[in-house]
């Protein structure tokens, strides 16, 4: 199918800007997303780390990548899936209607995602160089070039889901069957590359594309990884891409609840 | 050229049958209303005409483009009121009028100007920079209308603009709407539950029921077409009386017997001869005939009225079909 993309940069700013207006007018959200990072971190990464035994480096700081992976991750779909609720009290109607094209809301939302989930990811980071694991500072560059690869496809596989569900009862299933899947089986809490692991799980691995988003942080992050780093990005924008590409389709697609 | 062109304009969700075959024209700067219970294809009407949903069949031009074939060029050029309030709780009344401004992709000069003269106009200046989570019901419908028309559309639209509304920010808003319509030759078609302020407001009303248009004209004409004058009769009253009489068009009971309108041909000079072919009543009133009486004629309900039992089985429907 072919997508014919018609943009307005007026219209991608002024989503874009009410998505940040947004964001950081709902405090309570911002601060609750931190909690469940650090509780990962620190008591699951502390009490695991303390109970056995790794070889070299401290499992705190292995899973480190991961648990900045999943902050991103929960952020970033749950950011597009939110859109379902936009539609049912109709914040999203007034943007439907406005002659701007639906892959210029689209891409607005997008970049709005993106922002509020980097912003969030770097606090997390910043916490972790601070407490956790002193990365060598110049390393902030490609770590937040990765982190951005990887919200960017997420952000855009939380809209194509919100896009094509049409009750809001679909998020505890979005929740189970998407985001928990993703997180588990993408290596944040083990390493993919370690040869006793069960096939089924090395199997399922490969299949999730944000094994290969905890791989390049690592590697960015920790000097250590599976795969190269260019294999990881190449299929992070590959991810983003596929998703995005769907995106567009389904916003085109999407009409009004009701 | 009409500014709104609808042939046989068609809505289905899988086996219901929301808009059926509607066609109607409306000509640049009427006011047009579009009358009708829950339930009975309002807003699907609205819906499909400012492009948010697509119709099943039918075709519909919305100043002379084409809803299916052009919503962007349609969506130019019109402005819109939703039922439920559309505008964004977390922003505050300003930032919702220069988010709109920019997505319509308006001079930043000329929106600035514009945004205080529409803050003016629905007396929210004061108020302009409060969040809108702060506002009264009122105070965000006035808020939305002014949004709807901030970029100058051509065509306005208004679904249920005074729903939930104290008469008094009813009445305030319609003024609002009448003033800048007509200033401006704004084309608006509406839906309404107050039929006396379709009566007062609108140049042409439609009348829809279960998705059909059932009859349209001016408010006069469609008063025309039932009779001039009621006259309700109260007391113990004889219900086979009636029919004979030439001058009584409609005979209506109401449920508990106490009292009965009859719709009459020129009242002042044939109620005494009503008056002494009934006997003996309890009082009697004579008025115009209203909308409502329109309304009940031709649908068979009141336009507020539930339809007994019937109508948790169709809200049920109503429900499922529109998930």
């Amino acid at each position: 199918m072919v997508v014919v993309i018609m943009v307005s940069m007026k219209g991608i700013y002024a989503i874009w800007l009410r998505e940040i207006k947004v964001y950081f007018r709902e405090k309570e959200r911002v601060i609750a997303s931190f909690i469940s990072p650090l509780l990962w971190l620190f008591i699951f990464g502390g009490g695991i780390g303390g109970s056995i035994q790794t070889e070299g480096g401290n499992y705190q700081q292995f899973i480190f990548p991961g648990i900045l992976t999943m902050s991103v991750l929960f952020s970033s779909v749950f950011f597009g899936v939110y859109i379902i609720w936009d539609r049912k009290l109709d914040f999203l109607k007034e943007v439907l209607v406005a002659p701007v094209s639906r892959s210029t809301v689209f891409f607005g939302k997008l970049l709005g995602g993106i922002t509020d989930s980097m912003i969030q990811g770097f606090i997390l980071l910043v916490l972790g160089f601070i407490l956790l694991i002193q990365f060598p500072l110049l390393n902030i560059i490609p770590i937040l070039l990765v982190m951005a690869l990887i919200t960017w496809s997420m952000v855009a596989l939380g809209l194509v889901i919100g896009s094509n569900m049409s009750t809001q009862e679909g998020f505890g299933m979005v929740q189970n069957f998407v985001v928990w899947p993703l997180f588990f089986f993408s290596g944040a809490l083990f390493d993919v590359g370690a040869s006793n692991l069960p096939d089924f799980l090395k199997a399922a691995s490969a299949f999730d594309p944000l094994t290969y988003g905890v791989d390049a942080l690592r590697s960015v992050i920790l000097g250590s990884s599976v795969f190269p780093l260019y294999y990881d990005i190449l299929v992070l924008i590959g991810m983003g891409i596929v998703f995005s590409w769907i995106g567009i389709i389904s916003f085109g697609r999407m009409q009004q609840i009701k | 050229m009409p500014s709104i062109e609808i042939k046989e304009l068609t809505k289905r969700f899988e086996d219901f049958t929301a808009v059926d075959k509607i066609s109607i024209s409306i000509a640049e700067g009427e006011i047009f209303g579009l009358l009708g219970p829950n339930g009975a294809g309002k807003t699907t009407t609205i819906s499909m005409l400012s492009t948010l949903i697509i119709p099943s069949s039918g075709k519909a031009f919305v100043a002379g483009h084409d809803v299916i074939k052009e919503p962007l060029k349609v969506r130019e050029n019109i402005g819109i009121v939703f039922q439920e309030p559309s505008v964004d709780d977390l922003l505050t009344g300003r930032e919702n009028l220069e988010l709109h401004a920019l997505l319509y992709g308006m001079d930043s000069k000329v929106a600035k100007e514009r945004i205080d003269e529409m803050l003016e106009l629905v007396e929210l200046t004061d108020r302009a920079d409060d969040l809108v989570r702060a506002y009264s019901g009122g105070m965000r419908r006035r808020l939305e209308i002014a949004r709807g028309l901030l970029h100058m559309p051509k065509i306005l639209f208004l679904d249920e603009p005074t729903l939930g509304l104290d008469p008094a920010s009813r009445r305030n808003i319609w003024k609002y709407i009448e003033k800048v319509t007509k200033e401006k030759n704004i084309t608006t078609i509406l839906t309404t539950h107050y039929l006396e302020e379709a009566d007062a407001l609108c140049d042409q009303i439609a009348i829809i029921d279960k998705g059909k248009i059932v009859i349209q004209g001016t408010s006069d004409q469609l008063k025309g077409t039932i009779g001039e004058d009621v006259v309700r009769i109260k007391g113990k009253v004889d219900k086979s009386k009636f029919e004979k009489m030439k001058c009584v068009k409609k005979v209506t009971f109401e449920k508990e017997g106490k009292h009965v309108d009859l719709v009459v041909e020129n009242a002042a000079k044939n109620l005494q001869k009503i008056l002494s072919y009934v006997g003996e009543i309890d009082s009697v009133e004579v008025r115009r005939v209203s909308l409502d009486d329109v309304f009940l004629h031709y649908t068979g309900h009141s336009i507020n009225e539930e339809n007994g039992k019937d109508s948790f089985f169709n809200r049920i429907a109503t429900y499922k079909t529109t998930r």
